[in-house]
């Protein structure tokens, strides 16, 4: 009765993108990476209140996300960095993001990390896990009854599948054949609770069967493994057959947040098996293999990379808070009675020097 | 002008919103074939189509979860919660997302849903079909919070949520789906939020109600009117915007308070009006302010009578708080 | 890196599912044993289990019927009917233990009875009255009965199923030798606590069975609306146990395939959905009009497969139970459901103090305050 719906897809012997595209892949890559490092520096030297890094996840961010089109919409958690870099976000938007200041597009509000941005289509990321899974069945549906031709990609990790709303947005979506592809990236670890503690299903891609549609394992930390599947998927939403959730095998190889201390949980060797699996490495190794780059010139290429996400930290270093009025802005469409009374209230208050912005 | 039960308001404006903008959708359970199963939605999906009347699987979560996806589009959803009873499911759509997502994105993303969902006792309902629990969402900064109480307020301000900006939870109350009838407008029929209505003026006591308990309130008005209490009804129709000025203008008039709501009295919305009057038109006061409520239990079934504020608790809460000073 | 192998997706027979075919057979399809059969499968007191089985229905049965006619008449507030699943209510009921726990849907009650919740009290409760367990303040069909290990269900759909996930647990750690019923329909399945219910248990791999009594319906809401999945017990894939489809409108082998899989639960082997295939032969309930959704004719298709009239057909051919004895235990079983009915329709309505009970264990300020001036606020003259 069951379908056999998972599958596996291990090494492809074929590159699945032209050298000079992957070179722009391992660009992006790569970029993710500077930013990371730095900004767990930042952190530590107590510039920045929190980050969540994604260390080891650079394949299958990038892959997924490069098989996407514009148009498409993403539906992240807080750790997308590298989905929202391929999406063409300035590094400058999310720096500001990070740093909640009077430039950060969603003025200060959330915690480092969970930004969005609507003109990428990239949605405002929330803490609640797996909320976003849902939305993005409604916004493949919304897209399809307008005639366009997209498909919405809720991200999300191995600890959500476990969430009310990835049964109800996996159910929804095969109900209504919803142009969605569900992007799960199994990095092992939910904060403390390893994959095998989350659920007892052989594997994440599995679940699928519950739903009625097709559920694929890949290889995450394979770049050409994951933009294939995706590809595929997306083709398939496209031409209305429906939904697919992709299981991307990945690591995370730094700490769940700023905030924890993996050594708590996990033993040293299982992060040097998964250091020896780095993504990156695998796909700049490929490239070198093949000629079409060196040694040098990727660590000049690294070089570049850091000092530009130095500059550009140094500029958003110099922004102010938001203003403290835009406290009440945002709630509603426009300012609510009650809130323009707590607006005077607290006008009244900087005024009167009471309190200080 | 046509005569219609509310139900039948309901109906009516979700049918002129469907009609005059194709963004507009419903979904929920049972809405489609079957017309809900209060027939709000009835013949919506014969007339527009399925991908516009969606009926959904049993899943609230799903259900909020969808419609913001929707709206974050820019489709306008209205998604029905079979009672209000089973939004709990939901709650963390609501709460979380729903009322967050414009502010929690400087603005990039609104969400503008309506939730429609019956709610309130008296229908032998039990504990899981009868709960008022508007304070939870009144509470919550980012949604407006709508209850109507005649079938022209039903059309008015559904049609209102339908088309504001913001995230819209419309409660209406079933108890009186098929008992309050009333002259309903053709068309686009809009009642704004946050005006209070007058629906009897008085000087010695004002009453806030809504939803279900004002044709409770107003008969325990009309009945101390034949003994010289001529109490002040006013109908609050949104709790948020909530019109604070009608309010303070009513008790500075009439000097008394009394507050009627099915939720229970602990931090039910009627402590928010006591804490607006006791900040506002404290010293209008001739008299404490009185709460006529639903007890601080789950509500129950065979006594459900007890339990629910009648004519008769509240008339006599109204006699004895113009008695008292 | 290489992942996971996958290991093979669960399988999930559909075996023996029925279906509403096309063409009305219009009459009724009988239960396909002879004796042989039904000796090897039910053993040797096989008469005696049959009669188990009949009478177990049979009260179903005449209970609701009963109870549909007190309904229509006003008697009573609200009924729920559970026509057409009685052979899975009674096939769980008769392999389950006195240990074990039942955590049931709005259809269930006939578990409770045969697990020998008494039928005055369960009347009493039906009315909501003063001798009412739960003093009236459930609707109908929501009977708690402690004493049976029959838990008190809310009308939130699902919620249970992860309670009896929770007792699973308790269950599991004192080492006890029972098994946690969780009974849903297939509209529950798309619940939020169906999908923590079933991944929780898989994790623990706690006693538990999942039974998904799938009649076809969510109230309006026909089965493929409701997932896109090939079937309920596919479900059991995403969790990493057996899901299993079975007949459930034939109660012998209801009985059967729940008690093997009672005996693997039981042996630690760890959960197992069971999706009982039947037909919903009523509207959802009192308030309900299904000539609104169903096809034209659907009952009266799906009433081929009345497990009460596929037993009875079964019967009448093997020749064992003759009409006569069957008509004489219904009149007798009537006669009871009509006895308990009458004691408890006189009784009073629960006392009004019973309004302030049970909300804490000791009840707290300002329900307290509200329980004493309660005389005053309610009693006296008005105006
Ligand atoms: C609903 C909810 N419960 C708990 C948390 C706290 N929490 C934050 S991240 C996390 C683990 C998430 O794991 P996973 O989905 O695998 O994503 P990952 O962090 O590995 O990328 C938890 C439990 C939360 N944010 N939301
Ligand atoms: C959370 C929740 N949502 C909605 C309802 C309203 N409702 C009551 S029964 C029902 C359908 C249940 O279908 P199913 O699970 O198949 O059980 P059946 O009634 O068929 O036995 C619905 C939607 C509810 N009780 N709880
Ligand atoms: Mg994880
Ligand atoms: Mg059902």
């Amino acid at each position: 009765m069951s379908a056999a719906a998972s599958r596996t897809t291990t090494d492809l012997p074929e590159p699945s993108l032209p050298d000079p595209d992957l070179l722009k892949v391992l660009r992006t890559m790569a970029l993710a990476r500077a930013v990371d490092e730095r900004c767990m520096n930042l952190q530590r030297q107590g510039r920045l209140g929190f980050y969540v890094p994604l260390e080891g996840q650079e394949a299958a961010q990038v892959g997924c996300a490069w098989a996407l089109q514009p148009g498409d919409w993403v539906c992240p958690a807080y750790r997308e960095l590298a989905v929202a870099l391929t999406r063409g976000v300035p590094l400058r938007d999310i720096l500001n993001q990070l740093y909640g200041n009077s430039a950060d597009l969603s003025k200060g509000r959330q915690m480092p990390n969970h930004y969005g941005f609507r003109q990428h289509r990239f949605l405002s990321a929330s803490s609640p896990i797996g909320t976003q899974i849902i939305h993005a069945v409604g916004l493949a549906y919304a897209s399809r009854y307008k005639g366009e031709k997209v498909v919405a990609v809720p991200f999300f990790g191995d600890g959500a599948t476990s969430s009310n709303d990835f049964h109800s947005g996996m159910n929804f979506a095969g109900v209504y054949k919803a142009p969605v592809v569900f992007f799960c990236q199994n990095n092992q670890w939910a904060i403390s609770l390893p994959r095998e503690k989350q659920t007892h299903s052989s594997t994440l891609a599995i679940k699928a069967n519950a739903y009625g549609f097709p559920g694929v394992q890949v290889d995450g930390n394979d770049f050409h493994a994951v933009y294939r599947a995706v590809k595929e998927a997306r083709a398939r939403a496209v031409a209305g057959e429906g939904p697919t959730l992709i299981e991307a095998v990945t690591y995370r190889m730094g700490p769940h947040s700023t905030s924890d201390d993996p050594r708590r949980y996990r033993t040293p060797q299982e992060l040097a098996t998964w250091k020896a699996r780095d993504p990156i490495e695998r796909l700049k190794s490929e490239l070198l293999a093949r000629g079409v780059f060196s040694e040098a010139q990727f660590e000049s290429l690294q070089e570049e990379l850091r000092s530009m996400v130095q500059k550009e930290v140094q500029e958003v270093e110099k922004m102010g808070p938001p203003a403290a009025t835009s406290l009440f802005d945002d709630v509603w469409a426009s300012l609510s009675p009650n809130l323009e009374e707590e607006r005077k209230e607290f006008e009244e208050l900087l005024r009167e020097g009471v309190i200080r912005p | 002008m046509t005569e219609a039960t509310l139900i039948q308001a309901v109906n009516k404006a979700l049918h002129h919103a469907m009609k005059v903008d194709p963004d507009v959708l419903c979904l929920g359970e049972d809405i489609g074939v079957n017309g809900g199963v209060f027939r709000a939605t009835e013949g919506l999906q014969k007339e527009f189509g399925e991908s516009r009347v969606l009926d959904t699987p049993l899943n609230e979560s799903g259900i909020v979860g969808m419609a913001v996806g929707m709206a974050l589009y820019g489709l306008k959803p209205v998604a029905e919660i079979q009672f209000l009873d089973f939004i709990y499911p939901a709650f963390d759509q609501i709460v979380s997302e729903l009322t967050k997502f414009r502010y929690r994105s400087g603005g990039q993303f609104p969400a503008h849903v309506v939730i429609r969902t019956p709610y309130g006792g008296g229908i032998r309902g039990g504990l899981y079909h009868s709960q008022s629990t508007e304070q939870l969402f009144a509470s919550t900064p980012g949604i407006k919070v709508v209850v109507p109480s005649t079938p022209a307020d039903a059309k008015g301000l559904l049609l209102t949520a339908i088309f504001d900006e913001d995230p819209v939870l419309f409660m209406e109350p079933k108890r009186i789906y098929r008992t309050a009838t009333g002259e309903v407008p053709e068309g686009d029929h809009r009642v704004p939020f946050g005006k209070a209505r007058i629906v009897r003026e008085g000087s010695d006591v004002s009453v806030f109600a809504y939803g279900s308990m004002v044709p409770t309130a107003f008969q325990a008005r009309q009945v101390l009117e034949k003994t010289g209490i001529h109490a002040e009804l006013v109908d609050l129709r949104t709790l948020v915007p909530l019109d604070v000025d009608a309010v303070v203008r009513s008790v500075e008039k009439t000097g008394r308070a009394v507050i009627v709501h099915e939720a229970p009295k602990f931090c039910g919305f009627g402590a928010e009006l006591a804490a607006i009057l006791a900040e506002k038109a404290l010293y209008s006061l001739k008299a404490p302010i009185v709460r006529v409520t639903g007890y601080d239990t789950p509500f129950p079934y065979t006594l459900e009578n007890l339990y629910l504020p009648s004519v008769d608790r509240i008339g006599r809460a109204i006699q004895r708080t113009v008695a008292a000073g | 890196m290489p992942p996971a192998e996958p290991s093979a997706p669960t399988a999930s027979p559909a075996d023996g599912a029925p279906r509403v075919p096309a063409v009305p057979p219009l009459e009724i399809v009988p239960l396909p044993y002879g004796k042989k059969e039904l000796s090897d499968r039910l053993g040797p007191p096989w008469e005696e289990r049959l009669h188990q089985m009949y009478r177990g229905m049979l009260l179903g049965r005449v209970l609701d019927t009963r109870m549909l006619g007190l309904q229509r008449q006003g008697r009573v507030g609200f009924y729920g009917p559970a026509t057409g699943q009685e052979a899975t209510s009674v096939g769980a009921a008769m392999c389950m233990s006195g240990q074990d726990w039942v955590f049931p849907g709005l259809r269930e009650q006939l578990i409770a009875l045969l697990r020998g919740l008494d039928l005055t009290l369960y009347a009493h409760h039906l009315f909501g009255n003063d001798l009412d367990t739960a003093r009236g303040r459930q609707m109908p069909c929501h009977p708690s009965a402690r004493e049976v290990r029959y838990a008190s269900m809310s009308s939130t759909i699902g919620t249970q199923i992860i309670h009896a996930v929770g007792t699973a647990y308790g269950i599991q750690l004192r080492k006890e030798p029972a098994v946690s019923w969780a009974f849903f329909g297939d509209g529950a399945t798309s619940a939020n606590d169906f999908h923590s219910g079933m991944n929780f248990a898989g994790v623990w791999k706690l006693p538990v069975l999942f039974v998904c009594t799938n009649n076809q319906w969510a109230i309006s809401v026909p089965n493929e609306k409701q997932t896109a999945a090939p079937s309920f017990a596919t479900k059991a894939d995403g969790y990493g146990f057996p899901g299993r489809r079975i007949d459930g409108t034939d109660v012998v082998e209801v009985f059967t395939t729940l008690s093997a899989a009672r005996a693997r639960v039981l042996s630690g082997a760890g959960p197992e959905l069971i999706e009982s295939v039947l037909y919903r032969l009523t509207p959802h309930s009192s308030s309900d009009d299904p000539s609104r959704y169903q096809p034209k004719g659907w009952m009266e298709k799906a009433k081929a497969y009345d497990p009460l009239g596929r037993f009875e057909a079964m019967l009448e051919k093997l020749g064992v139970f003759p009409a006569s004895e069957r008509e004489a235990l219904r009149a007798d079983l009537d006669a009871k459901v009509r006895t308990a009915i009458q004691e408890a329709e006189v009784m009073p309505p629960p006392r009004t103090d019973s309004l302030f009970e049970d909300t804490l264990k000791v009840p707290a300020w300002p329900l307290t305050e509200e329980r004493d001036s309660f005389d005053k606020e309610q009693g006296g003259n008005f105006p």
